[in-house]
């Protein structure tokens, strides 16, 4: 959403009043634990990421590093790097490449911090057979072979297609979820009430919820983080594909973990708005097609056959 | 400021008077009251992963029967309009009856919600202002609007004309009467916007049908009513209160032609479906015929399109409608059969197959069962202290004493089998 219309929603000072008395109240009833007790109620009363002023990011951001450093026994940060003027981003998918390996999808979860158990993927690999194309009334989606790819079939990876209509982020009651400007749809778990409005308006399955406590092995935990991005989410709010907000943004930027990592060069991803970048090049001269077109969600997320 | 609390420390003294079955049903309703608690607190600790939902069915139980009893809210007003064409009486009676069950029904929609949400501790999230309520772009914050607007008002409506009572003024109806009939669109727009709330999803073709509105209104105009009726017999019954026949034959009447025009506008969506046999046919089938093997709502469906059909015929047939047997028997047939279609038989195969054709059976966990549970009973316990204080109230039996400071009870038992008058438990003679 546009600068404008953030302005709007600054209303601190009757927040505070009205958050001071709420804090008095509530704290007289129920006080967490003594230690504990500072951090739940910062947390509790933390406000809208968009909202927080400079000197309240610092705050926020000191809090969550302390508290994720000391869980995961390493030095964490927890980046809130900007958008980059000039900069959307596109991703293109080479289904004549794509062998359905889904190493993209554990060095998501690798990279991203999602919970291993209960098991969270951002990418769905979608096995469809040849003679019938691209019909997800007929994909598999939990095929399992020694080896892949199988004969007569195809793949194709499913994840956010960072929609420049999003339903999603339209839907939220809270505005817990939203468009960024260099066209990522990101999440702020400390403000998402956890309601799943938006995986309801998701065309493209691509919304996670945690379900349960989230499982992270301390050890596997990257460190690297951005608050919009791979954090540590607690149980109860929904998660998504950043592309990887957290490499991408920063400059010199780094690729999504998924397009790093894949075996046969499927993936591609790059600046829309640079007429010079690969991504351009192929919506240009490939046949390309986006998913569920139809519904006007626009993605910026485009298969293509290269050969 | 002083009356207001002697009214209040009265109503108290009240509902803690009863007979025997009054007492045994608040403790059955408390009890399970309590098991719906330790069973909210276990999924408070866990997360909601206690329940059968997951990212393919990502809204269950819960949420459909929030969706079912924003029907019946608006329903028990929308009474209102046939008590005041035909002018059953005082309709500011029919009102505080039918706005009582609105104000539990809401008050069941709003916990139901809570307990379907990740974080209900950060509700404040949406109170505009101080949270970021996305307002007017979610049909979400159109709900958390109209609904607390809709209790606000049949709240106020209600003890405006009790309170009154209560002190042996007559409610000046130049203020509630403009209220009451604001209640109405309120009503509707409950519905309407609940309704919209699955209609404006692109991604949910079983959602995405234009005639869904009219179709949630219509079988409101069967639940609500089925239930009101329920209760205008046994308040009939057990307390003082009275209610004509004429008025009860006449919501019968006007279930039947809300379940018929419920029939057809099920009957036009089915049509289209299957004629043009799309691949949005699938949800459908997954609920009617069952898909790929997976048939979990199938029996369901069945079940209530057997008793909405049943019902249809009782109320229409002037004879059944009138025998109080079948007349009862229509109501549960009705109610349940719209609960299954308006509940899971509406929100479930939104969600089979998901948007990327996946197929998980979804069934309520024992958590959302006990839950669920724990719910109804707060609703029922809700109404249930409510009427205890209304009908006395209304029947003059519970009013401020002489010396204008204590109350007076002059129903001490309420729930006893009350003679009947004027025959009103007649059987059909022809
Ligand atoms: S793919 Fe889904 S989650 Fe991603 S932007 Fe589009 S609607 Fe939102
Ligand atoms: S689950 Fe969170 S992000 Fe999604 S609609 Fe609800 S509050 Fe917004």
């Amino acid at each position: 959403m546009s600068d404008t219309t953030k302005n709007e929603y600054i209303q601190h000072k009757s927040r505070r009043k009205f958050l001071k008395g709420l804090a008095a109240g509530v704290g007289l009833i129920a006080m967490p634990g003594k230690d504990a007790s500072a951090s739940v109620w910062e947390e509790f009363f933390q406000k809208h990421f968009r909202e927080l002023s400079k000197d309240e990011l610092k705050v926020v951001i000191g809090r969550l590093e302390k508290e994720y450093s000391k869980k995961f026994a390493k030095q964490v940060t927890v980046k809130t790097t900007p958008p980059i003027e000039g900069v959307l981003y596109g991703y293109g998918l080479d289904l004549s490449r794509c062998i359905g390996c889904r190493r993209c999808v554990y060095a998501c979860v690798k990279e991203n911090n999602q919970s291993r158990d209960p098991q969270i993927h951002w990418i769905r690999v979608l096995q469809l057979d040849k003679e019938k194309g691209v019909d997800l009334s007929h994909a598999e989606h939990y095929y399992n072979p020694e080896k892949v790819p199988e004969k007569g079939h195809f793949y194709m990876p499913v994840q956010c297609q960072q929609c420049e209509k999003p339903p999603c982020t339209k839907v939220c009651p809270v505005q817990a979820t939203w468009k960024e400007n260099d066209g990522i749809v990101v999440v702020d778990y400390n403000w998402c009430i956890g309601c799943r409005y938006c995986m309801a308006a998701c065309p493209y399955g691509a919304r996670h919820f945690n379900w349960g406590k989230p499982g992270l092995p301390v050890a596997e935990m990257n460190p690297v983080t951005h608050y919009l991005g791979n954090r540590p989410r607690p149980k109860g709010v929904v998660e998504k594909c950043t592309f990887c907000i957290q490499r991408t943004r920063e400059q010199p930027g780094r690729y999504p973990a998924c397009e790093e990592i894949c075996p046969v060069g499927a993936r591609k991803f790059g600046n829309l708005l640079d007429p010079n970048s690969e991504i351009r090049y192929l919506i240009e001269n490939k046949r390309v097609f986006k998913l569920k077109d139809d519904l006007n969600t626009q993605p910026k997320f485009f298969y293509f056959y290269a050969t | 400021m002083k009356n207001i609390w002697n009214f209040f420390a009265g109503t108290l003294v009240l509902i803690s008077k009863g007979s025997k079955a009054y007492y045994c049903w608040v403790l059955f309703l408390l009890v399970l009251m309590a098991i719906g608690a330790s069973a909210y607190v276990h999924q408070l600790n866990e997360g909601l992963i206690v329940t059968a939902m997951r990212d393919q069915v990502s809204w269950g139980f819960y949420i459909s029967n929030f969706t079912f009893m924003v029907g019946v809210a608006a329903a028990a007003v929308l009474l209102v309009i046939p008590a005041y064409v035909y002018g059953w009486g005082p309709i500011k009676e029919f009102a505080v009856l039918g706005e009582l069950l609105a104000v539990s029904a809401i008050v069941m929609c709003l916990l139901f919600v809570t307990v379907d949400i990740g974080h209900p501790e950060r509700f404040w999230h949406l109170i505009p202002k101080i949270g970021l309520l996305n307002f007017p772009q979610s049909l979400l914050a159109w709900d958390v609007v109209v609904l607390n607007t809709y209790l606000v008002l049949n709240l106020t409506i209600s003890i405006y004309i009790l309170y009154n009572l209560y002190y042996k003024r007559e409610p000046n109806h130049h203020f509630y009467t403009p209220l009451v009939l604001l209640s109405i669109p309120s009503a509707i727009s409950i519905h309407t916007v609940t309704a919209f709330l699955y209609n404006g999803l692109g991604a949910r073709p079983f959602w995405n049908s234009s005639i869904l509105v009219p179709r949630f209104l219509a079988s409101a105009f069967c639940s609500g009513p089925a239930f009101m009726l329920l209760i205008f017999l046994l308040v009939r019954k057990y307390t003082k209160f009275k209610i004509k026949d004429e008025a009860i034959q006449k919501v019968a009447e006007i279930m039947a032609y809300a379940m018929f025009i419920n029939l057809l506008l099920l009957g036009a969506e089915l049509f289209k479906e299957y004629y043009t046999d799309t691949i949005h046919l699938a949800s459908v089938q997954y609920l009617f015929q069952g898909l790929h093997g997976h048939s979990a709502l199938v029996p369901y469906i069945w079940t209530a399109m057997i008793f909405n059909v049943t019902a249809f015929f009782l109320f229409l047939i002037p004879a059944t409608r009138r025998n109080n047997i079948t007349l009862v028997i229509g109501c549960i047939l009705v109610f349940v059969g719209v609960y299954i279609e308006k509940g899971m038989g509406l929100v479930i195969p939104g969600f089979i197959p998901d948007t990327l054709h996946e197929i998980y059976e979804y069934s309520p966990s024992g958590t959302e069962l006990l839950l669920a549970m724990g719910i109804w009973a707060t609703g029922l316990f809700v109404y249930t202290m409510l009427l205890r204080v209304a009908i006395p109230i209304l029947n003059r039996d519970f009013h401020v004493a002489d010396d204008g400071v204590g109350s007076y009870i002059g129903d001490q038992m309420f729930l006893i089998q009350q003679k009947p008058e004027e025959e009103p438990e007649s059987v059909e003679t022809h």
